[in-house]
């Protein structure tokens, strides 16, 4: 079946006048219904229409919040209650908002690691996963300043500490961090600008991910094979994949309304249900999980063990604490480079019989990290997350160019109605 | 089937990402005490019973230190208090107010009104406990790791210091508090309230009771929220069948 991309006619004579003035009706018909997706796309190509229909719940719930929430240092962690108990679904509001960012984490997180294992980053989508990598800063940054708000031990310590890893910066650290809290520590007009920026972030990020959207609707979606597809391996976005990923959606709000329910506590941290005291240090600051194996980059760099060698850095004025900001920044940057790095002209792991086993050692690397980064840094954590750190920069920085150079792939189907080698019937997508 | 390997790593990795935080630091470890709650479970509700003997040993006992800040008399209705016994309950307490020429006066306190605190401000509260701020209890259960055993346990918890642990003037040792030294003396003996309903008022009947008002006043939806992720969840599971035979359908015709 391929597509049609005839120009939709609507049969309503106001919406056919407002369209011939306006092609906003047809712009969204052919980019959502007609829009011609590959007929093999399997579940993992679910989470981009999940990843966005967190962004809207979170958008919405959040307004909602925003109506309710004081943002000064004396009455935001009373107005989170107030919401908890006198607003009229209040908890369901911010438990939803609340488990809702780590959900968006968990969809974006399997989103970007669908296009690892598929090499949708590969030419010509280079621009598409650049862009998906700025919407993965904006995230992170909403996300940080969001936990923040209502102003508990581990937002205020949360927002103390990442603050001042500006410090880190040479000569003009310190003016920068007094210049981001609005004073000489985190306080009320912190409290304020992070509440403004949560605020504004998500429609910068609505504009990216249409911007997003709009690359990848240039040269389609890739797929579970990989290859470029002719039109008779195509079919219209709708009905096709408007009720699989209604199936998907589904099973996700399962997943997502057992934490909101059952356990909407269970992501965060008891400590934030203590009022922010500037004057008590809770024993074990830690980010929310979805930060956690970039803190635990950070945190790894020290100039000993494994990284004993980077004592260097000292004599070119990087210290330790720099080392870590710079590297922790880096493990974003590496995926802005990836289509460059990355040289293998086949996309998908199917094809690429190293790269498949390389792909789950990057995952269990993450993991990894992701456990040292929730952990008290003890010297076995340290030794640990070193290694770990390592390995993460070694997979971009070094495995994957040389696997590009000299892996051996597969060979490639000619269409995804022939599969070579006979190998079983390719499935058309379930 | 190609895709099925993909699908439990993932799965895996999801699962370890959501254990990390339970990760945390578990401090001193100190095992709690274990009780099973009726109020935990998926379709747990609070024992109403065991909430306002709960609320009767705060009222007597921890209220003569600690405030209740988020706590409104009118929010015991949920407990089955009438509307006549909230305004009693209420009456027993003044707060601050204003007459008609504005001049600072107390009125007797009404179901709209907050729990008093006990004292006037923490600068009070530190002076009179020897310099000890006794924390609000509105928020405790959500505010410790595993708060129900937590809270329990620390109202069992004091008791001799083990050989060499010593402890600072003004202070007690209690097995269950990071550190081992609380400025809390020990609050509750057997027989320290006398229950309305008659129940025998052991130490360890007295903490679960309070242990569960505590728990009702962190969080006061939690009955709704429950009810609420059980409908949602039929809801849910409807819906999905629903999807899935429609996605089934409309794919038929692909295959």
């Amino acid at each position: 079946m391929s597509v049609e991309t005839s120009e939709p006619v609507f049969k309503n004579g106001v919406l056919r006048w407002v369209d011939a003035r306006l092609p906003v009706l047809s712009w969204g018909y052919n980019e959502f219904m007609a829009y011609p997706a590959p007929r093999n796309l399997n579940y993992w190509w679910n989470f981009g229409s999940l990843a966005g229909f967190c962004l809207i719940v979170q958008i919405m719930t959040g307004l909602v919040l925003s109506m309710h929430y004081n943002p000064s240092a004396a009455g935001a962690f009373q107005s989170v209650e107030h919401i908890m108990r006198d607003v009229n679904y209040g908890w369901l509001l911010r438990y939803v908002h609340a488990n809702g960012a780590s959900m968006f984490f968990i969809v974006v997180y399997i989103h970007i690691f669908r296009g690892l294992y598929y090499g949708s980053y590969k030419a010509p989508r280079e621009l598409l996963w650049m862009l998906g990598v700025v919407i993965l800063l904006l995230m992170m940054a909403t996300a940080f300043m969001g936990y923040v708000l209502p102003w508990g031990q581990m937002s205020f310590w949360g927002a103390t500490v990442i603050t001042n890893l500006f410090s880190a910066i040479p000569l003009v650290g310190e003016p920068i961090v007094t210049w981001l809290w609005g004073g000489f520590s985190v306080d009320d007009p912190t409290l304020n600008r992070f509440f403004s920026l949560h605020f504004v972030l998500p429609f910068v990020i609505v504009a990216v991910v249409f911007l997003h959207i709009l690359a990848l609707h240039q040269f389609g979606s890739n797929n579970p094979v990989g290859i470029d597809l002719t039109k008779t391996d195509k079919i219209p976005f709708h009905p096709y994949y408007t009720v699989k990923d209604l199936f998907g959606l589904s099973i996700f709000l399962i997943f997502f309304g057992f934490f909101v329910f059952y356990a909407p506590d269970f992501l965060g941290h008891a400590d934030n249900y203590v009022p922010a005291n500037p004057l008590q240090t809770p024993p074990h600051i830690v980010p929310e999980w979805y930060f956690l194996p970039f803190y635990a980059i950070l945190r790894s760099t020290v100039f000993e063990k494994l990284f004993a060698p980077l004592a260097l850095l000292g004599y070119v004025g990087i210290d330790a604490k720099l080392a870590g900001v710079l590297l922790m920044f880096s493990a974003i940057a590496v995926l802005f480079v990836l289509p460059w790095l990355d040289g293998s002209k086949v996309r998908s792991a199917r094809f690429r019989p190293i790269y498949k086993w390389v792909y789950w050692l990057l995952l269990i690397d993450v993991v990894i990290l992701t456990w040292v980064g929730g952990q008290v840094p003890t010297d076995r954590v340290v030794w640990i997350g070193q290694f770990a750190a390592l390995y993460y920069f070694v997979h971009f920085l070094v495995i994957i160019p040389l696997l590009g150079k000299f892996e051996r792939p597969r060979p490639l189907p000619e269409s995804i109605g022939k599969p070579v080698l006979g190998r079983a019937r390719l499935q058309p997508a379930e | 089937m190609q895709r099925k390997p993909l699908f439990r790593p993932i799965l895996l990795a999801l699962i370890l990402c959501g254990l990390a935080p339970g990760a945390r630091a578990a401090g001193e470890g100190v095992d709690l005490m274990q009780r099973s709650w009726p109020e935990n479970g998926p379709l747990g509700t609070f024992d109403r019973a065991a909430v306002q003997r709960g609320f009767q040993v705060y009222k007597e006992v921890c209220h003569t230190c600690h405030s209740l800040n988020y706590l409104a008399f009118r929010n015991l209705a949920a407990l089955g208090f009438s509307d006549q016994e909230l305004q009693a309950i209420a009456a027993g307490y003044k707060v601050p107010a204003l007459d008609d020429e504005g001049q600072p006066i107390e009125r007797e306190a009404k179901p709209f009104d907050h729990m008093p605190a006990p004292y006037a401000n923490p600068a009070q509260a530190r002076a009179a406990n020897g310099g000890g701020l006794p924390p609000d209890l509105s928020l405790i259960v959500k505010a410790r790791e595993d708060g129900l055993d937590y809270v329990y346990s620390l109202l069992h918890g004091f008791g001799d210091p083990p050989a060499g642990h010593q402890v600072p003037e003004g202070l007690h040792y209690n097995r269950y508090f990071p550190g081992g030294n609380i400025a809390m003396p020990q609050p509750l003996t057997d027989g320290q309230v006398t229950y309305a309903d008659g129940t025998n008022a052991s130490l360890d009947q007295m903490a679960a009771d309070v242990t569960q008002f505590l728990h009702f006043v962190a969080e006061p939806k939690l009955e709704e929220r429950k009810l609420t992720g059980l409908k949602a969840g039929i809801f849910l599971v409807v819906f999905a069948g629903v999807m899935l035979a429609y996605k089934r359908k409309t794919w038929r015709d692909l295959h």
